[in-house]
């Protein structure tokens, strides 16, 4: 084979993996997660009564064009160590192995692969939840709302907590502590193309 | 004594009912507090605040009940005792009530409403709030000695009726003649 056709595959091979590339259109652009205006808190039940704690600490890297969402990308990391509930108790209680067993697990993270629009500034993220070693598929709904060069990404999804292996042991019992958990996420985002 | 007159029956039936679930939930309190983080303790908690709940509304009940049907005679008794009874019943009267909306009102302020059951959520009379929570929680707990003490005394003095006065006391409590 001649050098030229070896370029031109080289070339054709480059082109092709491009083209396969869902950010080959463009790459979208980088959005900035603004961390002091951004929550990300969730909702259990003991027995009935709701618990509510969240996260302080967690990074997002979030590129997206909201007019080509499909070629966008969101990616996570929670640091597990900075879930609060607002009961010293429970605040000591969570770092344990049998819940977020923190040292093994300092961080959970969340990995999209497709985004798509579902209607006006609504979007459906599907990736990979990682909690504790432990990955699952969810299929986040967000809604996006911009206002004065902010973006703001909410939304709500459940999951399951034993799927996670959070609460092992005694407390596997879910007429004790109940096995959904709503997740609660307001991002405040800068950099994000107009939708 | 048989012919001793006796409370009506609702009354009696509430006395009965509200001492077992008083004294359980005395005792209860007394143990979860020192036990672990555990699904024990978590269950016993939330039945201790249900059978709060439960105290509060059949206390309220009661003193509907006591305030519209004449209790019997007191036993012939000399005037300082039966002035120090009344004060004790009208001390636990107001601990029927004290003790649990102080529990109910430390709950919600450390941020756990009360659900009861596990299906009824109950509305939250003060703000969640730490700091407040930690003036209740004593609050409660010093409520609850004192209804502990006021029952004792209530007990000691309906036996000493019955057993060393020998004059009945206790049947105008019994179910039946």
């Amino acid at each position: 084979m001649s050098a030229r056709s070896l370029t031109t595959l080289a070339l054709a091979a480059a082109l092709l993996g491009a083209i396969a590339h869902p950010a080959f259109a463009q790459t979208p652009p980088t959005a900035q997660l603004v961390p002091s205006a951004s929550e990300i808190s969730f909702t259990t039940r003991q027995m009935g009564v709701p618990v509510d704690g969240k996260f302080g600490q967690f990074t997002a890297q979030v590129a997206l064009d909201p007019k080509k969402p499909e070629t966008g990308s969101v990616a996570f990391a929670i640091s597990t160590a900075s879930a609060r509930f607002g009961s010293a108790e429970i605040d000591a209680e969570v770092p344990k192995d049998i819940w977020l067993d923190t040292k093994r697990h300092p961080q959970a993270t969340f990995q999209s692969s497709a985004i798509k629009s579902v209607g006006a500034g609504r979007f459906a993220v599907t990736g990979k939840l990682d909690i504790k070693g432990q990955v699952r598929d969810v299929v986040v709904p967000v809604s996006l709302t911009q206002a004065g060069g902010t973006s703001t990404a909410s939304g709500q999804f459940s999951i399951k907590r034993l799927d996670f292996k959070v609460g092992e042991g005694d407390w596997t019992d879910t007429s004790l502590l109940a096995n959904d958990v709503v997740v609660k996420f307001k991002l405040v985002l800068t950099g994000l193309p107009p939708l | 004594m048989h012919t001793a007159p006796r409370y009506s029956t609702p009354a009696i039936v509430l006395h009965w009912l509200l001492a077992v679930m008083i004294l359980s939930s005395l005792a209860v309190g007394l143990y979860m507090t020192g036990l672990p983080f555990s699904p024990t303790r978590l269950r016993l908690y939330n039945w201790h605040k249900w059978a709060g709940v439960m105290v509060l509304g059949l206390s309220a009940l009661r003193l509907l009940w006591r305030l519209t049907h004449r209790p019997p005679p007191p036993v012939p008794m000399p005037a300082w005792q039966e002035k120090a009874s009344r004060l004790a019943h009208g001390a636990l009267y107001v601990l029927f009530f004290a003790v649990p909306l102080a529990g109910w009102a430390y709950s919600s302020a450390a941020g756990f409403p009360i659900v009861l059951f596990g299906v009824l959520p109950l509305p939250d009379f003060v703000p969640v709030d730490r700091e407040l929570s930690e003036q209740l929680k004593p609050l409660h707990h010093w409520l609850a000695y004192a209804l502990g003490a006021v029952v004792a005394l209530h007990i000691a003095g309906a036996l000493k009726h019955h057993f060393v006065d020998r004059d009945g006391l206790l049947s105008r409590m019994r179910f039946s003649r």
